[in-house]
């Protein structure tokens, strides 16, 4: 960093001004519109300057939602937990699944592991809505629609090929002869497993069991198909702010502010791990 | 009966596909215990797979493969009562240069004192000693390899396989642990089989080499075998340094003397009496022959056969004379400076008992010195 001009510096900063800017003001505005009432967030010209208040905020946690015509309940609390539900099972789930088959995807070359690796990274291709429709007309069936599980194992389709596209890269890296090492030293090759490779591959799997967490959390389409309000998560059950007498935007934003912040937090607190994954590299021989 | 048998081993990788590649082919060798064993030859010989197999990590394609009598081939890697220094090191990241050493003796159940007493004598005898308490990725990769070096070492295990043990470290150093790695091993009866492209390593360090070329054992015999009695072309030019010198020749006999025409013209010419009348025999049956002479005993003298130097290093204790000699380039050694320049003329004396004949077809030797192979 010593051999760059003072000029160079300054554009440093100022392009990461910028994009810290762009990505945070979203949030930053998300943030006061929640704690503005509808008619000072909509008003024209919109100005910084308003009385905070946390009327939004308390109609949520009350489940009570008051507007200029009727008041109606909304249950936003049951959705988020139906988003820590679904998004923690999934993931687990996937975790469970995608580790392993990460490992023997990176250690074992066997006939059409490609195909099959390939195969798994490709459901992330397709269009969602391409699965749904079968998908809905098999879960009536077979009496999955509208249940946790029938839920979590579609989520699969989200967190499976993303966990073990990641996790793999994290095995390769990697040398077979740290694992080789242990084995010669009398260990059979599941301890190898629980003991060399989980171990050194830990920052990757948080890390790609953060980014699952992510997509699950923010899915939308499989649960406003698949659910009924009673098991839809945050994403869909925003949905209901958008009431015959107008969309209660103060409320929204509320509700936004509480559903990104579960997600924003564990991105914070993860970041070490996310740090560590990255310079994960240096295990190489 | 030895520690280490392989029969008729074979190592195919990717079989059956246009990829495939016979990396061992038809593998006998065996290792008494008590042996170092060297496999010695250029990077993809099949002296690494030979290891990898011997230890399991890779699966012999075919063959038979047994240690102290029993058979090996299915046995898991841990089973195998094998020891390994890897050439990448593969220490584990989180544990201390100490705890790594010490890691298979903890498993062992050995009480704390002597492990460390254990670490801390292996540690000396790597010149490791002072970075023990330092992780795998603070400390140079010379370093690292003698840390896997120990970790190695330090195990009874029936059989330590060391690939490539020294290839990182500075050439000071490695003389120095050559002898006294050989020390360690021959005081505590380890076997040892090593695998390295360096055959000053080899000489040094083993009682037997086996020479691989091609996934095939070229010859496996003792240093000296290796040096005095090479048993093909192959051997012959890759055992010493600088390789020896081949020349392809005409033999013919007459009353006294038996002729090797070289290139060139080139009439080398000695005494009957010099060969054994089998060789004789041979020679003339075959016509043609390859000759090998080591450039050590190429001779600058007043009388011999005239060549032209083109180049004369001096390399601090010995000079490389290289000459043109019958159509083709002479090496010569010599303990002294020789003082000659490029284009200056050169009489070369060669003795019929450093002779080395070859079979040009077969590539196999025929003799040494005037004695049939």
């Amino acid at each position: 960093m010593d051999h760059t001009s003072l000029l160079e510096r300054w554009l440093r900063r100022f392009a990461l001004a910028l994009i810290v800017t762009f990505f945070m003001f979203p949030i930053f505005w998300i943030v006061l519109m929640s704690l503005q009432t509808n008619e000072t967030i909509l008003r024209s010209p919109p100005s910084m300057a308003f009385v905070p208040t946390f009327d939004n905020y308390l109609a949520i946690l009350a489940g009570r939602l008051d507007s200029n015509v009727a008041s109606m309940g909304i249950d936003f609390l049951n959705n988020l937990m139906n988003s820590i539900i679904l998004s923690v099972s999934s993931v687990a789930v996937a975790l469970c699944l995608g580790v392993p088959a990460a490992y023997a995807f990176a250690r074992h070359k066997f006939r059409g592991s490609e195909d099959i690796a390939f195969t798994l990274l490709s459901f992330r291709f397709a269009p969602p809505l391409l699965v749904l429709l079968p998908l809905t007309l098999y879960f009536q069936q077979i009496g999955l629609a509208d249940t946790y599980l029938g839920l979590v194992w579609v989520y699969q389709l989200i967190c499976l090929p993303l966990i073990l596209w990641i996790v793999r890269g994290y095995f390769e890296d990697i040398s077979p002869d740290i694992e080789y090492a242990y084995r010669i030293a009398g260990h059979s090759w599941f301890a190898t497993f629980r003991k060399i490779a989980l171990p050194l591959a830990g920052p990757g799997i948080a890390a790609a069991g953060l980014l699952a967490f992510i997509f699950a959390w923010n899915n939308f389409i499989f649960a406003l198909v698949l659910a009924s309000a009673d098991k839809q998560p945050v994403t869909v059950g925003a949905l209901a702010f958008v009431t015959a007498s107008g969309i209660q935007y103060g409320q929204i934003a509320a509700a936004v502010v509480l559903s990104i912040a579960p997600t924003l937090a564990l991105a914070l607190w993860a970041q070490r791990y996310l740090v560590e994954g990255l310079s994960l590299g240096a295990v190489k021989g | 009966m030895s520690l280490l048998e392989l029969n008729g081993v074979n190592k195919i990788y990717n079989p059956g596909s246009a990829h495939a590649v016979h990396a061992v082919q038809n593998l006998d060798l065996s290792v008494e215990k008590g042996e170092i064993v060297a496999l010695l030859g250029s990077s993809g010989c099949g002296k690494t797979s030979t290891l990898r197999m011997i230890a399991g990590f890779e699966e012999a394609s075919s063959g038979q493969m047994a240690i102290n009598s029993k058979e090996i081939n299915r046995l898991p890697p841990a089973k195998r009562g094998v020891a390994m220094a890897f050439e990448g090191y593969s220490l584990y990241p989180p544990l201390s240069i100490r705890e790594n050493i010490a890691f298979a003796l903890k498993a062992e159940k050995m009480p704390a004192t002597e492990v460390n007493k254990q670490v801390e004598a292996i540690a000396a005898l790597l010149e490791i000693s002072d970075f023990l308490d330092k992780r795998p990725n603070a400390i140079s990769g010379g370093q690292q390899q003698r840390a896997s070096l120990g970790r190695s070492l330090i195990r009874k295990a029936d059989l330590h396989l060391l690939d490539e043990p020294m290839g990182q470290l500075e050439p000071q150093l490695r003389a120095l642990l050559r002898g006294r790695i050989k020390h360690y091993i021959k005081q505590h009866n380890l076997t040892a089989i090593l695998v390295t492209h360096d055959q000053t390593e080899a000489n040094a360090l083993a009682d037997r080499i086996a020479v691989m070329e091609g996934g095939v054992l070229q010859q496996f015999d003792t240093p000296e075998n290796l040096k005095n009695k090479p048993a093909n072309i192959f051997t012959g030019a890759f055992i010493g340094e600088p390789p020896m010198n081949l020349f392809e020749a005409g033999a013919a006999l007459n009353d006294t003397e038996i002729h090797l025409r070289l290139g060139d013209d080139v009439k080398l010419e000695f005494p009957k009496a010099r060969f054994s009348p089998e060789l004789i025999e041979r020679v003339l049956t075959n016509k043609s022959v390859v000759v090998g002479i080591r450039p050590h005993s190429v001779h600058l003298a007043e009388t011999g056969h005239p060549a032209e130097v083109y180049a004369n290093q001096w390399l601090g204790d010995q000079t490389h004379v290289a000459a043109r000699f019958a159509g083709k380039s002479i090496v010569s050694v010599a303990h002294d400076r020789v003082r000659c320049g490029p284009g200056e003329q050169v009489n070369v004396q060669i003795n019929p008992e450093d002779l080395h004949i070859f079979d040009p077809a077969t590539g196999a030797a025929l003799s040494h010195g005037g004695v049939l192979a």
